[in-house]
């Protein structure tokens, strides 16, 4: 486990010795030597001198940390593989998404088609590779809207206390009661299938576990000397909350956000199952394996090859958010 | 008295019997009330969802070519003229009075469809809790007891494909698998075609109403059939209750009472199922229950993959017609047996621990 951080060590600053004899080589100026061998030192400072020197120190301690942990490790690397895929598509996938070849229906796996071909003899590689971005959208938007509206949410109640804070927890505890699915199922219902649709439905049923924590851990500064200090230079509440409270409860944030990605990829995935995602011919994994069902006791593939991707995406997500967990929160280590 | 601090002022001489049955009493009243407030949040939401529909419900009934007397006269009917406020005082009452409105693709009251589909998604969530509870408890507490063993190992692959594979296709995967290659199991439905409607319904679940008829063929048929969704769904389970089982068990082992009991020489059998068990059963009983309601919400997708004629096939099938009096109806009963289990695991909690305030 050291061997890979001290080798992250030894990457970004040579050591001394070694600096010392490749010193004709590449790193011809004193200057930027002088730079490379500071760049750990500055980042490791215990007393950092700017803001952007601490947060990229912090960065920095957690990367490296990150990186002695087998899985998470390899929970990164499927999620950048998920992203390379993703902005690759056009030039990764040898065939397109929605081109047909009626000649070549249901063909089984082989080495012109790696998951085989799907029954407008759609190549389901290609349809997998493209899928990628399918998912990559529902779960950053999921996400983007979802987080921050329960960060505020939960911020807010924490903050001001008294009956915002019953009102506000009042109606984030009714939505954690009731079952996610199906709240998602009906909101989709209502406002009709689609992508978008997807992506309000599924953000609606998961901000409340963000306001939570977000609630738990404003509780804990709210009441924190230098918070009195803002309040008596005459900062306001948005003040407080954007600049003081909501940067504190980013770590926790992340850490759930990334655990509950899984979940939303398998939500959005069955809503495109159950045909209330994205639409045909859009190569999402849910509907793929929606069409796949047809064919599911002779033409085994079509529906199981998407459901492999599902499933790889979504362990990459829980195993990064483990990682980060045992970083980011190291009191609850060993609990999962 | 400091050990136990009580909000109520301490009156002259309640008794410590007293006050506890006066505290049991206030939990049971704030349970009821947390409980009616949830309810009534759960009608909101389903009130909203359907002023929401992009629909305009009035048209739907008139028809497009109906004229504006026609128009007004229908929504007036309808009480839509009515302030929204007022809108959301009928729907509760109708709803508590078992009116849900009528479905447009069966033709029929959305609460006899209901009460007709439940009782299979009854019958495959209980038996998979059962499968969920009876391998999921022993195989966590054995991890916990043996870390890093085998067990432990398979609990961790376990416990993380429940969180990423799935469930229809898991379910796709298992029909291939043991229907199509192996031929273990019966396929999608029920039963077999030549069994069905042989069984007058009586509780609605096969199993039983087999039993009580003394059709033993036909109460094998039927487990054939169950077994395979029951146990996907089953699994999700157990794959919680094995992992909360295991981090609850490994907190107790860790505690000084336990080395005690294994320093006094305690047989490690003993200690790890009375010492260190016995203090989880009060925990793993609210685990249990939020599984058994996550399983009520997962038959949905369950049931749409293994044809089962139950609640959440119910749902889809409503949700791909739009049929929103079905939808809403349906929501709403999952919603509410859901909150009632969540909340019901909760106070047992607070009623069987006495660490619990």
């Amino acid at each position: 486990m050291r061997v890979g951080s001290s080798a992250v060590g030894d990457l970004i600053v040579p050591s001394p010795l070694r600096g010392e004899g490749q010193g004709e080589g590449f790193f011809t100026t004193g200057n930027r030597r002088c730079l490379l061998m500071t760049t750990r030192a500055w980042l490791l400072a215990d007393s950092p001198t700017s803001r952007w020197q601490a947060s990229a120190g912090r960065t920095y301690r957690v990367f490296t940390q990150l990186l002695r942990n087998p899985l998470s490790v390899l929970g990164g690397v499927i999620i950048l593989v998920l992203l390379l895929t993703a902005a690759l598509a056009p030039w990764i996938a040898p065939y397109s998404a929605t081109g047909q070849d009626l000649a070549n229906r249901l063909m089984p796996p082989s080495a012109a088609h790696w998951m085989g071909t799907d029954e407008l003899g759609r190549d389901i590689f290609s349809r997998v590779i493209w899928g990628s971005q399918i998912t990559l959208t529902i779960v950053l938007l999921v996400a983007l809207i979802s987080a921050p509206l329960g960060l505020i949410i939960g911020a807010v109640a924490g903050y001001f206390g008294g009956w915002v804070d019953k009102i506000l927890m009042g109606i984030t505890d009714i939505f954690l009661s009731l079952p996610k699915l199906i709240l998602a199922l009906a909101f989709v219902a209502a406002l009709g299938p689609g992508i978008n649709n997807a992506v309000i439905a599924i953000a609606i049923t998961s901000w409340p576990a963000y306001a939570r924590i977000a609630r738990a851990e404003t509780l804990t500064i709210r009441n924190a000397e230098y918070i009195q200090a803002v309040q008596l230079a005459g900062g306001g509440p948005i003040r407080l909350i954007v600049r003081h409270i909501l940067p504190l409860c980013t770590s926790s944030m992340i850490i759930r956000v990334t655990l509950d990605m899984a979940g939303v990829i398998l939500t959005a995935a069955g809503l495109g199952f159950i045909g209330l995602g994205a639409q045909p011919p859009l190569p999402e994994w849910g509907a793929m394996i929606s069409r796949g069902r047809t064919f599911i006791l002779d033409q085994w593939w079509v529906a199981t090859m998407p459901g492999f991707a599902i499933i790889i995406v979504s362990l990459g997500f829980c195993f990064l958010g483990d990682g980060l967990r045992d970083v980011l929160d190291p009191k609850s280590e060993g609990k999962s | 008295m400091s050990f136990e601090p009580s909000t109520v002022a301490p009156a002259p001489s309640p008794g410590l019997a007293g006050r506890k049955a006066r505290r049991r009493a206030g939990t049971v009243l704030g349970f009821l009330i947390t409980l009616a407030l949830t309810f009534l949040g759960l009608l909101a939401i389903t009130f909203f969802i359907g002023r929401v529909v992009p629909i305009d419900p009035v048209l739907s009934v008139v028809g497009d070519r109906a004229t504006q007397a026609q128009y007004d006269a229908a929504k007036v009917a309808m009480g839509l003229d009515q302030p929204l406020i007022m809108q959301f005082v009928t729907y509760v009452g109708n709803v508590l009075t078992g009116d849900l409105g009528q479905s447009v693709s069966t033709g029929r009251p959305v609460i006899e469809d209901l009460s007709r589909f439940f009782p299979a998604t009854l019958e495959m969530a209980t038996l998979g809790i059962l499968i969920g509870v009876l391998l999921g408890v022993p195989l966590g507490v054995t991890a916990a007891a043996r870390q890093g063993s085998w067990v432990d190992q398979i609990i961790r692959v376990v416990g993380l494909m429940g969180y990423s594979v799935p469930a229809f296709w898991l379910g796709l995967v298992g029909l291939a698998i043991f229907y199509a290659r192996l031929r273990w199991v019966g396929g999608p439905g029920r039963l077999d075609i030549f069994y069905d409607g042989l069984v007058s319904p009586v509780t609605g679940m096969i199993l039983i109403d087999s039993l009580l008829a003394g059709e033993i063929d036909i109460f094998w048929n039927a487990v054939t059939h169950l077994i395979l969704p029951a146990s996907v769904l089953g699994f999700f389970s157990l794959a919680y209750i094995a992992r909360m089982t295991r981090s609850f068990m490994l907190d107790q082992l860790g505690q000084e009472f336990v080395t005690t009991a294994r320093v006094k020489g305690v047989p490690e059998r003993v200690v790890i199922w009375r010492h260190a068990f016995n203090p989880i059963r009060v925990p793993l009983i609210t685990v249990i229950g939020l599984s058994y309601a996550g399983l009520l919400e997962g038959s949905v997708m369950i049931e749409t993959v293994f044809s089962w004629p139950g609640i959440g096939n119910y749902l889809t099938t409503a949700l791909l017609n739009a049929d929103m009096n079905a939808v809403l109806g349906s929501t709403l009963v999952i919603g509410a047996v859901f909150i009632f289990i969540n909340k019901i695991s909760d106070v047992l909690y607070r009623v069987l621990d006495p660490r619990a305030k």
